[in-house]
């Protein structure tokens, strides 16, 4: 190199140089490119990027806020949640159990083979457990529940043992009474996607249950509570590192009930052994005191998840015990709704308290051979509305209907809260059907017939209604008009100010008209309680005086001929009815009874379970079952009360052995 | 004063070194450092080591920097020599590492391939102090073939990374030993129009799917995107101002992987924002200006194609470094120099400024000396 010329060596070193420049151009670009880019993500996409990194270190770790209690009036505990160990396995985690070198669904019987020694597992659960583990590898599933103190100290010994097998602490609700009110309580179950799609998903992250039926579902809102959380920041393996804030959930409200479970345990146990329903409801405020479907069922089967067997069990019962039949059944009132029919024809003029007609023991249109029969072939002779409630004469009442015409009758019905929702707080109330013109030309397609009118005066025909509106209807006859909606719930304790606010009832327009009417009426009623009256054996002895009214609502129609409960299948007899308050002079509580296919009639076996009933509450009279507030003797003494109920079974069917002989003489229709 | 307390042959040796560049590498050294304390959760070990790391590379600054051109270009066809035959042997008997057959094993495992770094661009810059400049188009392809044939040795290993950088600092002497523009022009070009056409054409599609992951490694974010992932957002949260240092969350949190090595500049990015970021760049910049001055002051041509070389393969690094780290460019594992942990990067780098240093003119005391 040195032997180069030196002009060479200096335009090589101009060349060297000018390159250099070029290099070094090319360099101050490319920095500032990467200068660019770095502006690019800090300065014009820092707030993007800055929300990604929150996002990233910061977590939210729901904390699901415990669910209220729910008490009946007097405080006795009805749902409660307690906290509980329960064993869950993960599947993707238990690993090569049965040792075939690979780990498969094989491997989860290994695993209950051995856990099974040590902490005993329920059939029951085991199933359940089989049909989820097969779906779900990677969420925890639970084997078993309810782990004594005992078995989670076996359990903390053997873990090492078990992986895949996780302890977990569990609020979770119970049913301290079982069976009793299942249909008012209803129950919660695992929450599925489509309660997902009704509640606020964010404040559901950390549940696991939620409300299904009854008061559980249609008070979710309250009973639910608010969330909390913890704020925590967590590392890339999402290992704890710090907790940034924190909000504590807030409880769900206690609800208090308006039922007295005591009135509660005594309908329900006078339905024992049939099927029916009894409601039960304060007429000054509206407030439901007893509801009772029989049979019922025990709610606690559901919490985690109902086994197939057992809900065949309870499906294929042709008792039906999971229909709500105080809510959801409709029945013909029958002779129940004659007080309601009175009031309408006398608020409407149609009759007076004075005016009479004369029964030869049917009703016949003019020019129709057709004849509407009276339960009483011989006739009542000449009678006025009062004696036709007493003695349930139903030629007066194909009267009254027929001359009030379809029209008015249907509407004023409706102001007694037929037809209609009554607006209850539970879900899946029935509306039950209020014929109409316009009714019967949209769903039969066929015009309304004067014959149809006859029939719905005595409560049949199309007439259908529902135990609860029944006795809703009967709280208005005790108000004398004033309509107010039933409800469940009472009052509410909230987890923050501790007061109870109790929820004022909800009027509707009341059925005004004149008080001598109501009074006619319901004198009328009281005597169906006394001697010459349908319910005179139920009414003796009464240390109060009751209202009421019964009733036998046909299944089957027998064309012309006799009716014979003992000849005929128990499916197709009829149902007995009772609706009634007490005390007359200053109604307290008004019932509405229903027994299906009752071997006797509304007089014989509905309305001494309505005195029952009225008895217990007005009375104080529930027996030494009687359940107090606090929730462990409660849930003790409801264990009793099993066994009392046991033992008080025989009572009734010797009852309704003896009323047997009587019934087969009644005729058909629309008797008591 | 301090000369009189130094025996005057290390008083003569300190001469060598340039004051300027190392003044400035060690503030680079220093804020390296400390973004190394932060970015290894404060692991005061890891400093040490790479202090030490640090301390030998300025033992090699100022023993490289003794060396004369003359000196260097006598051993580049030996080292380059060396190290092909090394490459070879790394092919035959090499030491296999997650699926990569990188090192030989004497006593201890040696990277063959980093000694090419050094050894490919001395070899061009020999070949061409001998040849006539601008260079006729013959020297260009044998310069090619020297450059090709330790590329293709290490692609095979297979180094992408490293096979580029080996192959660019190559490159960087032809260029700089004046390569017609044409030439250059026509290069690119061909580049420009043959890459597309390979693509299309020339390629199986599971070699497309790893091409596509390359460019866009945001399409795989379980595998590579997860990386420049992670580090978009600890660059971008960093903000103007950044977090503060030893406050990353994305990085004390674990999120970053590889952050005390080829993602650090995301660690410095979210702890000192943009305005750490101009403070960096500056000095990156004017360390590469400094080589670039120290190369034009070159003894002679070899001296002047080498330290120009070495100084454009600098850049070369942090622009691939953090290209990668800021998701501007693929995902290839290049360290960011003098400021990623790690003792061979270091060390070589600092050796190599000794040798830029070295090949500066001398004055004229010290060439009477020798």
């Amino acid at each position: 190199m040195s032997d180069r010329p030196i002009k060479l060596e200096r335009d090589e070193q101009h060349m060297f140089n000018v390159r250099v420049v070029v290099a070094g151009i090319i360099i101050l670009f490319a920095l500032l490119a990467i200068l660019g880019r770095v502006y690019q993500l800090q300065v014009s996409q820092h707030e993007k990027y800055a929300e990604l990194s929150r996002q990233h270190y910061q977590k939210r770790i729901p904390i699901p806020p415990n669910r209220g209690q729910i008490y009946d009036r007097n405080g006795v505990l009805l749902a409660d949640s307690h906290t509980q160990y329960v064993l869950e396995v993960v599947r993707d985690n238990i690993g090569d159990e049965n040792g075939d070198g690979k780990s498969s669904l094989a491997d989860v019987d290994g695993l209950l083979d051995r856990l099974g020694k040590i902490i005993p597992l329920i059939d029951k659960d085991v199933r359940l457990f089989k049909t989820q583990v097969r779906r779900f590898k990677y969420q925890p599933i639970p084997i078993r529940g309810d782990l004594t103190e005992e078995e989670v100290a076996t359990f903390a010994v053997n873990r090492p043992r078990f992986p895949g097998v996780t302890m977990e602490v569990r609020m979770e609700r119970y049913y301290p009474l079982m069976e009793t009110a299942s249909h008012v309580i209803g129950y919660v179950g695992r929450i599925d996607a489509r309660d997902l799609e009704r509640v606020n998903k964010d404040e559901y992250i950390g549940t696991t249950h939620i409300g299904k039926s009854g008061i559980e579902a249609f008070h979710e809102a309250r009973l639910h509570g608010k969330a909390g959380y913890h704020e925590i920041e967590v590392d890339a393996h999402g290992k704890k590192q710090s907790v940034l804030s924190e909000q504590e959930p807030i409880g769900g409200e206690e609800l208090f009930l308006g039922l007295d479970i005591n009135l509660q345990i005594t309908a329900e146990q006078s339905l024992k052994g049939e099927r029916g329903a009894i409601v039960a409801m304060d007429p000054t405020n509206g407030e439901v005191l007893a509801l009772a479907s029989v049979p019922t069922f025990d709610p606690n089967l559901f919490i985690n998840g109902i086994t197939q067997k057992d809900y065949t069990t309870l499906r294929e019962d042709p008792s039906r015990p999971l229909f709500n039949r105080a809510l959801q059944g409709t029945y013909p009132p029958g002779s129940t709704i004659k007080p309601m029919v009175g009031v309408a024809g006398l608020a409407e003029g149609v009759v007076t308290p004075g005016s009479r007609v004369y029964d030869p023991g049917f009703f016949r249109l003019s020019g129709q051979k057709h004849v509407f029969r009276c339960w009483n072939k011989r006739g009542h002779g000449s009678v006025d509305l009062k004696y036709s409630i007493q003695q349930s004469c139903d030629t007066y009442f194909y009267d009254l209907a027929y001359r009030m015409g379809v029209d008015r009758f249907s509407g004023f019905m409706r102001r007694f809260g037929f037809g209609d929702k009554t607006g209850i707080d539970l879900p899946g109330e029935a509306s039950g059907l209020m014929p109409s013109k316009e009714w019967k030309e949209k769903r039969h397609k066929r015009s309304w017939f004067p014959g149809d009118t006859v029939n719905i005066g005595i409560g049949q025909g199309y007439w259908l209604a529902t135990p609860l509106q029944l006795a809703h209807a009967v709280s208005i006859m005790a108000n004398r008009g004033v309509r107010l909606k039933p409800h469940v719930l009472r009052g509410v304790r909230t987890a923050r100010n501790e007061e109870e606010s109790v929820l004022k009832p909800e009027p509707f327009p009341s059925i005004d008209t004149q008080d001598r009417f109501w009074n006619l009426t319901i004198q009328g009623m009281e005597n169906v309680m006394r001697p010459g009256g349908t319910a005179k054996a139920a009414g003796a002895g009464a240390a109060y005086r009751i209202a009421g009214k019964t009733g036998t609502a046909q299944v089957f129609g027998l064309a012309g001929g006799k009716y014979n409960a003992g000849r005929i299948a128990k499916r197709l007899r009829d149902h007995a009815l009772f609706v009634g308050f007490a005390p007359a002079d200053d109604p307290k509580i008004a019932v509405a009874v229903i027994v299906e296919n009752s071997s006797g009639s509304g007089g014989h076996t509905a309305a001494p379970i309505g005195r029952k009933v009225m008895d217990a509450y007005l009375l104080k009279q529930y027996g030494d079952h009687a359940l107090k507030p606090e929730g462990a003797v409660a849930q003790q003494e409801a264990e009793q009360a099993a066994a009392a109920a046991v033992a008080a079974d025989k009572k009734p069917e010797a009852a309704a052995e003896k009323t047997k002989q009587t019934k087969g003489k009644k005729a058909r229709k629309g008797h008591d | 004063m301090i000369n009189s307390l130094l025996p005057r042959g290390l008083v003569l040796a300190l001469q060598r070194v340039d004051a300027v560049l190392l003044a400035v590498l060690s503030l680079l050294v220093f804020l390296g450092l400390a973004t190394l304390y932060s970015a290894s959760d404060a692991n005061l070990e890891q400093v040490q080591r790479q202090i030490v790391h640090f301390s030998i590379g300025l033992v090699l600054i100022i023993i490289f920097s003794q060396i004369s051109s003359k000196t260097l270009r006598q051993w580049s066809v030996w080292l380059y020599g060396i190290g092909v035959v090394l490459l070879i042997l790394v092919l035959l008997v090499g030491v296999t590492k997650k699926g990569a057959t990188r090192w030989l094993y004497i006593g201890m495992d040696i990277q063959p391939s980093e000694i090419m770094k050094l050894a490919v661009p001395m070899m061009v810059a020999y070949y061409f102090s001998e040849k006539p400049l601008p260079p006729r188009f013959i020297d260009i392809v044998i310069a090619l073939v020297l450059v090709l044939v330790p590329m293709l040795l290490v692609m095979k290993q297979p180094d992408l990374g490293t096979s580029l950088l080996i192959a660019t600092s190559g490159f960087f002497v032809i260029y700089l030993a004046g390569m017609s523009w044409w030439l250059i022009g026509g290069a690119v070009l061909f580049v420009g129009v043959a890459s597309p056409l390979m693509y299309f054409f020339g390629m199986h599609e599971y070699q497309r799917k790893r091409i596509e992951t390359l460019l866009d490694p945001e399409s795989d974010l379980l595998g590579t995107g997860y990386h420049i992932y992670q580090s978009k957002i600890a660059i971008g949260s960093g903000g103007i101002d950044g977090k503060g240092w030893m406050r990353g969350d994305q990085a004390h949190l674990d999120f970053l992987p590889e952050r005390h090595t080829d993602f650090i500049f995301a660690v410095f990015g979210e702890e000192f924002g943009f305005v750490g970021n101009i403070v960096l760049m500056g000095l990156y910049l004017f360390i590469i200006w400094r080589g670039l001055y120290l190369a034009s002051k070159g003894e002679d041509t070899y001296a002047r194609h080498l330290g120009g070389s070495l100084s454009v393969s600098f850049f070369f690094y942090l622009f691939v470094n953090t290209g990668m780290v800021s998701g501007l460019l693929p995902v290839v594992g290049v360290p960011l120099p003098l400021v990623s942990y790690g003792g061979t990067s270091v060390v070589t780098l600092m050796m190599t400024f000794g040798i830029i240093m070295g090949m500066r003119k001398r004055k004229r005391i010290y060439q009477r000396d020798s």
